[in-house]
């Protein structure tokens, strides 16, 4: 089935300069707009990891995920099934409140939530908040009404659940490797 | 050794072996240039300065497809960096090896909008296999072993390194090191220490190669495609013993020419949208298609949905990322072309037998026959007398557009490397440049450029490079006063409205082989061609032969993009 939906891509590279535009380039070169992008160091300092969401459709994502394992500065690629992987996000909000009593409800409704309150001022309040984009969504609907004066996402990460890695050595990724890295001698 | 990193650089370049470097100077590569003096002094290196950037960029391209190894160009910064875009997407949609080697402003000017300044790397990232910015002189050797490495290595492509100016200048400990160490050492060792194979000795998948050979003794009516990867890989005679092993006929790409003979009682001539009646007939019809280093490009699937519907499609390729991208595959085998064919060579030891569909496949025509026509040149006629009067081994190099589609139809090309065409590009003005480079590597060869004359006019700055360093190349001009491709489109599907295609104008390209010192003839007789043609191969200089041809003479047959492969609109 061929349908348009979103998609979680990690794509493991390395943490040199230029990396990030050469993995962004290749999405913005088919005129697919990053949903969201995050990315940051390992366990490895020498490698990096970015998580990718992207609406596409499935045959376009199979090229874009093909074209980004060919890129010598990345290590490995997988897209991550929604019913497999655990994805989250922080959000930071910032809300007017006028009122001790306004102040009171937004601090109730983020804790229904489980948002941390991380500065208040005479006038707003700002909570940080980690979920995935129904969570998120919530909240935000809720404290619309107060008065949103800022707010920011530092975009999804994402892991798969049980015990499996991102660079396993299947056959698929040995494949990629082989076209990519074969030095032939002699030349 | 401590030396600067202009010394670093030319030394890399001897571990790679490098002997010839087209290029072109300029203010923040004089470091490079200035250490070069001393390597040309000795006959280490020889640099070959061409007009412009871009001839030296084919130039560098043309000797690499013609010898397989890496071609190296050197450009200053700014317009001598992105005079090198065209001939860099060139090689890379070829998959040609190139190395080039650009110098940047000093790194305290970079950002700063400085005199001749650009962002190359970002400019090339989506035409190189890789590139690099060298920000410190002690990564410079690194990453000129690791280049070179990626260009060559799996499915090669152009590599660009652009390194700041002051950073040529400086100086840092330098320890020759012999190429077969490199995989060991630097980035290139983690590249490899990460990687899942030996890339020393890659095989493989035994049980892939395999299920193609039972495939094959399944199939009644299976066919091959010679692909661009045969030619890379060098894989002509593993392709040529395979298809006779298996009695299956082979259908050529342009890319592939050259990896199978066109002489070849089994080949079926080029496929595509100027394919051969055989060749397009062939694969519609076939239960078995074995693609081999074949990307399916719109050129030659041009209805991707029903190309080869009656076979099951296997891919032979090196670069995963090309299975399934255009045409649907019901199998695929990563590697190596030459690797590749002969596993499936001591798999299959008997011979086969398909003398029947080869019979059906023969029954159509394998070339293209074009009419003979009193009292004029034909380009039938021009490429027919060039190959009867030139020795069987020149190097053809060409232009693109309908000289370069009758080029492909009318030469037999017996070894890879012996045809020199954008392909993949389509890049007009390759040709000159291409055929200096090949001329470089094989001066004993018979090189000859057939080109048009809006193609030659593009680059013929080039033809000062030709004189100066006496590399000689034969030029067949096809001069029918138009651009002919775009001509015959307008004429098929534009309703004859022959919009800005009409070249009805100068030069007079045999004043200007003059002016160059070269010489040349205007023919429109075959009598003249032929005249032309012998003081041509006695010449010692290159040679123009302008041939005069009908502006209205088309390429045949002809589908039309996204048509099905046998529904010609011209016969």
């Amino acid at each position: 089935m061929n349908e348009n939906k979103r998609w979680t891509l990690a794509v493991l590279v390395d943490n040199e300069a230029g990396v990030l535009s050469r993995v962004a380039r290749l999405f913005s070169g088919k005129g697919y707009n990053i949903e969201s992008l995050a990315v940051g160091a390992t366990d490895d300092i020498q490698v990096s990891r970015i998580t990718i969401e992207v609406n596409a459709y499935e045959d376009q994502v199979t090229l874009l995920t093909n074209q980004l394992r060919k890129l010598i500065c990345v290590h490995s690629v997988k897209i991550l099934d929604d019913s497999h992987a655990i994805r989250r996000e922080l959000l930071l909000m910032k809300v007017l409140c006028s009122t001790a009593e306004t102040r009171n409800e937004i601090i109730q409704i983020g804790n229904i939530f489980r948002a941390s309150i991380i500065d208040v001022s005479k006038s707003s309040i700002t909570l940080a908040l980690i979920g995935d984009e129904r969570k998120t969504e919530a909240i935000q609907n809720l404290l619309r009404e107060f008065g949103i004066l800022e707010l920011v996402r530092t975009g999804m990460v994402a892991l798969e659940r049980g015990q499996y890695t991102i660079d396993e050595q299947t056959k698929e990724k040995g494949e990629f490797d082989y076209g990519k890295n074969v030095l032939r001698e002699g030349l | 050794m401590l030396m600067t990193g202009a010394k670093i650089l030319l030394e890399c370049l001897m571990e790679q072996k490098v002997d010839t470097i087209f290029g072109y100077p300029g203010g923040t590569i004089l470091n490079v240039y200035d250490e070069l003096s001393y390597y040309e002094a000795d006959g280490r290196l020889r640099h070959i300065l061409t007009a412009h950037e871009q001839g030296a960029c084919h130039a560098a391209d043309g000797y690499a497809r013609a010898t397989g190894k890496v071609g190296v160009c050197f450009a200053t910064s700014g317009p001598g960096a992105t005079n090198l875009v065209t001939g860099i997407a060139t090689a890379y949609l070829d998959s040609s090896p190139i190395v080039a080697i650009t110098c940047n402003v000093s790194r305290g000017l970079i950002g700063k909008d400085s005199f001749q300044e650009v962002d190359i790397t970002g400019v090339t990232m989506p035409i190189t296999k890789c590139n690099f910015l060298v920000r410190s002189v002690d990564e410079l050797a690194d990453v000129v072993r690791e280049a070179f490495a990626i260009a060559r290595s799996g499915r090669p492509g152009p590599v660009l390194i652009d390194i700041p100016k002051d950073v040529t200048a400086q100086k840092a400990e330098y320890e020759k090191l012999p190429r077969r160490e490199h995989s060991s050492q630097g980035k290139l060792g983690d590249l490899m220490r990460r990687a899942s194979h030996d890339f020393k000795a890659p095989e493989p998948d035994m049980k892939d190669v395999s299920r193609l050979a039972q495939m094959i003794r399944e199939s009644k009516k299976p066919m091959m495609i010679c692909g661009g990867g045969v030619v890379r890989s060098r894989a002509h005679e593993e392709m040529a013993a395979l298809a006779s092993r298996i009695d299956a006929p082979v259908a050529i790409t342009v890319m592939g020419a050259g990896g199978f003979s066109g002489r070849s009682k089994l080949t079926t001539g080029m496929i595509g949208m100027h394919g051969s009646q055989a060749s397009n007939r062939a694969v519609d019809e076939c239960d078995l298609l074995i693609a081999v280093g074949c990307r399916f490009s719109d050129r030659v699937a041009l209805k991707p949905d029903s190309f080869a519907r009656n076979a099951r499609i296997v891919q032979i390729d090196i670069d995963r990322s090309e299975i399934n991208k255009n045409v649907r595959t019901d199998h695929h085998i990563i590697g190596d072309a030459k690797h590749v064919l002969s596993m499936l060579l001591d798999l299959i030891p008997e011979q086969l037998d398909h003398s029947e569909f080869k019979k059906y496949v023969f029954s159509f025509k394998t070339e293209t026959e074009y009419d003979h026509v009193e009292n004029r040149l034909t380009p039938s006629q021009v490429l027919g007398t060039v190959a009867r009067l030139c020795p069987q081994d020149s190097i053809i190099s060409t232009d693109v557009g309908q000289h370069q589609m009758w080029a492909i139809q009318h030469f037999h090309f017996d070894y890879p490397g012996q045809l020199l065409t954008s392909g993949g590009f389509g890049t007009m003005g390759f040709g000159l440049g291409a055929a200096l480079g090949a001329k470089a590597a094989f001066p004993q060869k018979c090189v000859i450029h057939v080109t048009g004359d809006g193609g030659f006019r593009m680059n013929c700055n080039e033809l000062a490079t030709e004189q100066y360093y006496n590399l000689k190349v034969i030029h067949i001009l096809f001069n029918n006063g138009t651009l002919g491709m775009v001509r015959q489109w307008q004429n098929l599907i534009y309703q004859k409205r022959f919009t800005e295609t009409t070249l009805d104008r100068a030069p007079d390209f045999v004043k200007l082989a003059d002016a160059y010192g070269l010489h040349g003839r205007r023919v429109t007789t075959q009598e003249e061609l032929e005249t032309a043609l012998n003081e041509a191969l006695a010449c010692d200089t290159g040679y123009i032969v302008d041939c005069a041809i009908d502006i209205d003479e088309m390429v045949r047959p002809m589908v039309g993009g996204g048509s099905h492969i046998t529904e010609f609109m011209l016969n």
